[in-house]
């Protein structure tokens, strides 16, 4: 009699366990790679999400520890996430090792909604099935503060700015005030890899891979290094740009959309946006894809499919622009009544497609797990040629060993805009 | 037959744990650390000293364990005499000094960091004393002898406690008689330490210096808060290369590199600081 109630009320206790924890079994669970800042995710949890049929358990975390996560899920046998969001290049990883479904079944269901036809075409990842659906689009530009401006080079347009430019720029905030007040988002979580591979490089060389080593390429890390000199040293800490913007640290700055619209939003009046600068090829630009697809396996497919029908419907997309500032990846007209600092962010974007001289360089694709490896030899050559003052060429020629083999090794085709072609890609 | 059995049912439980929570993954991180596309080999070794912030790694990991284990010991012995002299109000001085051991690594870095960071409570502190004329950055990969001080600094302020609690330990078994004894015979108090209580505190030395110099090998949280990317270390270098290079034989060769290293320490400091059978209590 004694040890069956000792019985009951470990299991009464055990369940009481149970249903404590956040991630109740019977929501559907939404691991994702995007939004992960708190703020970002508590958008997504009490506004973006809340008028879904069913309750949701958004789980986001940094990407690499959203790989980790999903990989222990499926090695240790025990799936729990059903529906994955991500940038291509993670969701790229994931579909590699065979964790993602196909869901022409989704695409087509959807077509109506008039998504844009490029994007559609890279959430098949290069297969022909389609692996994920566009949810949420941004890029990369620049912010100044106001302070700044008066120090702009002779006959210089903000909105049109070159690397020279730039620089020139740079020197004379510097001169003026003492202080280096130029800013990249070289820390540990910050995203100075992607300036590399979608701006500095694509606006010299005209391509990323495929010119890694060219002249050119030597002539982009050696005025890199130029300019450099007028960029605060604190940038290899700096992982969120407007943090900085908003300190003062930084007077100029280059980030994602996500980590500048903080400042954009808090002091709209301090701060212009504008387009990253251009090369003697262009100006590089990488456009920033976020995709959704379904995992291997999962626990509830058809809510998954569900919910992606509701995150890809017109006002769920233009409630997402508002709340977190990723833009639509549909047909989509934004309403008039954004706040300033959004206004400024979708003016600086559309600039910088719009531009004469734009030139997209799509992340990097096809890579599977080793993107991670492919950013590793950007940050390396910037550390060597930049922050060690080693020679650019020297550099170069050994870097592209790495990153070849690492094409090799993945068998990655090349992707724009590098000339598109079958078999891996080549380091010329 | 039941009482034979109970002595191993009664570790079973610690065994268990070590076994699911330690053995098993440490033979998994070695096996990964040798697992290489062609089979058992040293290619993530290679890889690993190949790379550009191995040499960084190695270097600074040796010079920060160099520095602050003996600075450590060296500070934790004066407060364990200091404490040894006090009266009332001993155990008060020792809570304060044991504070730091309730934090977590993290939390320490991150108060050293909003400390000494150019817009830090030291640099404001300097630059409304006119010390400065404008907020100075240390932490910067310019500045990497500043960078280290720090480091070292907050390594010291947050782990030198439990050095401190194992030497006041140490000291209580030392009876006061022998230092007396040695007063007596006209020793001053410079001798009375070097040769009555250093010597009869070598068993606490020992286990102090095991314990600091293997978790110095193995520093992170406070390193990584201040440091970043522009002091790398062994331990940091690892987690880089799980987390953001998405290589986990590389980051387990650095793990079994730091694993090597730890045990290196500890048979280093067993062997030197012996204390012959007959001395042992």
């Amino acid at each position: 009699m004694k040890r069956r109630s000792v019985l009951a009320l470990s299991g009464a206790l055990l369940a009481g366990a149970l249903a404590a924890n956040p991630a109740r079994a019977a929501d559907l669970i939404f691991t994702s790679g995007a939004l992960a800042p708190v703020t970002e995710a508590q958008k997504m949890r009490t506004v973006i999400l809340k008028d879904f049929k069913s309750p949701v358990t958004f789980l986001p975390d940094e990407p690499p520890a959203m790989l980790t996560r999903l990989r222990a899920e499926v090695e240790g046998k025990a799936r729990v996430s059903s529906l994955v969001g991500g940038n291509d290049g993670d969701l790229a990883v994931l579909a590699a090792s065979g964790a993602l479904v196909p869901i022409d079944d989704v695409a087509q269901q959807l077509a109506s909604r008039g998504f844009a036809p490029d994007l559609m075409t890279m959430g098949k990842l290069g297969t022909d099935k389609q692996l994920y659906i566009p949810w949420m689009q941004a890029t990369y530009f620049m912010v100044a503060n106001k302070k700044a401006l008066p120090y702009l080079p002779a006959g210089a347009d903000i909105n049109a700015l070159t690397f020279e430019q730039l620089r020139q720029w740079g020197e004379a905030v510097q001169k003026a005030t003492g202080k280096r007040l130029v800013g990249f988002p070289a820390g540990p979580n910050g995203l100075m890899h992607r300036f590399f591979q979608g701006f500095l490089l694509p606006s010299y060389t005209g391509g990323v891979v495929s010119t890694f080593k060219s002249a050119d390429a030597e002539k982009a890390w050696t005025e890199f290094a130029a300019l450099w000199k007028t960029v605060t040293p604190n940038s290899t800490s700096i992982n969120f740009m407007q943090e900085s913007l908003l300190s003062d640290d930084v007077w100029i700055g280059f980030d994602h959309v996500a980590r500048l619209l903080g400042a954009l939003e808090k002091r709209p009046d301090d701060f212009v946006a504008f387009p990253a600068p251009a090369g003697p090829k262009g100006r590089g630009w990488m456009p920033v894809v976020v995709g959704l697809g379904v995992l291997k396996d999962a626990p509830d497919p058809a809510g998954a499919k569900a919910l992606i029908g509701y995150l890809t419907q017109d006002s769920t997309q233009l409630i997402t622009a508002r709340e977190v500032g990723f833009f639509p990846t549909v047909k989509a007209t934004l309403p008039p009544d954004l706040s300033p600092g959004l206004k400024m962010a979708v003016a600086a974007i559309q600039g910088t497609g719009a531009a004469k001289d734009s030139l997209a360089a799509m992340l990097p694709g096809g890579l599977g797990p080793k993107g991670g490896e492919f950013n590793k030899v950007f940050i390396d050559t910037f550390q060597r040629v930049v922050l060690r003052n080693e020679p650019a060429h020297d550099v170069l020629a050994r870097q592209a060993e790495v990153l070849q083999r690492i094409m090799t090794e993945a068998n990655a085709p090349c992707w724009k805009p590098d000339p598109v072609g079958a078999g891996a890609c080549q380091v010329k | 037959m039941k009482r034979r059995s109970l002595p191993y049912l009664l570790i079973a439980p610690a065994v268990i744990f070590l076994v699911v929570l330690f053995f098993i993954p440490l033979v998994q991180t070695i096996a990964l650390a040798f697992e290489t596309k062609s089979g058992l080999g040293i290619g993530n070794f290679a890889r690993m000293a190949d790379d550009l912030n191995f040499h960084d790694s190695l270097v600074n990991t040796f010079r920060f364990v160099g520095l602050a284990v003996p600075l450590q010991l060296a500070a934790a012995m004066g407060m364990a005499m200091m404490l040894r002299h006090l009266g009332r109000g001993r155990d008060l001085v020792l809570w304060i000094w044991t504070i730091p051991l309730g934090l977590s690594d993290l939390a320490a870095g991150l108060v050293w960091l909003a400390l000494l960071n150019d817009r830090g409570y030291l640099a404001s502190l300097l630059y409304a004393l006119g010390v400065v004329s404008e907020p100075q950055s240390w932490l910067t990969y310019e500045t990497p002898i500043a960078l280290f001080v720090a480091v070292v600094i907050a390594e010291f302020w947050r782990a030198t406690a439990i050095v401190v609690v194992i030497l006041v330990a140490g000291l209580q078994l030392v009876p006061k008689e022998f230092g007396e004894a040695a007063s007596v015979f006209g020793a001053s108090p410079w001798r009375i330490f070097t040769r009555v209580t250093l010597p009869l505190m070598k068993p606490s030395i020992q286990s102090a210096l095991i314990l600091r110099t293997v978790l110095a090998f193995e520093a992170f949280a406070v390193v990584i808060a201040i440091g970043g990317r522009n002091f790398p270390v062994l331990v940091s270098e690892a987690y880089t290369w799980q987390n953001f290079n998405q290589e986990p034989s590389v980051a387990a060769a650095y793990a079994v590199v730091v694993m090597v290293l730890s045990l290196a320490a500890t048979v280093l400091w067993l062997k030197l600081l012996r204390t012959p059978e007959e001395q042992r209590a």
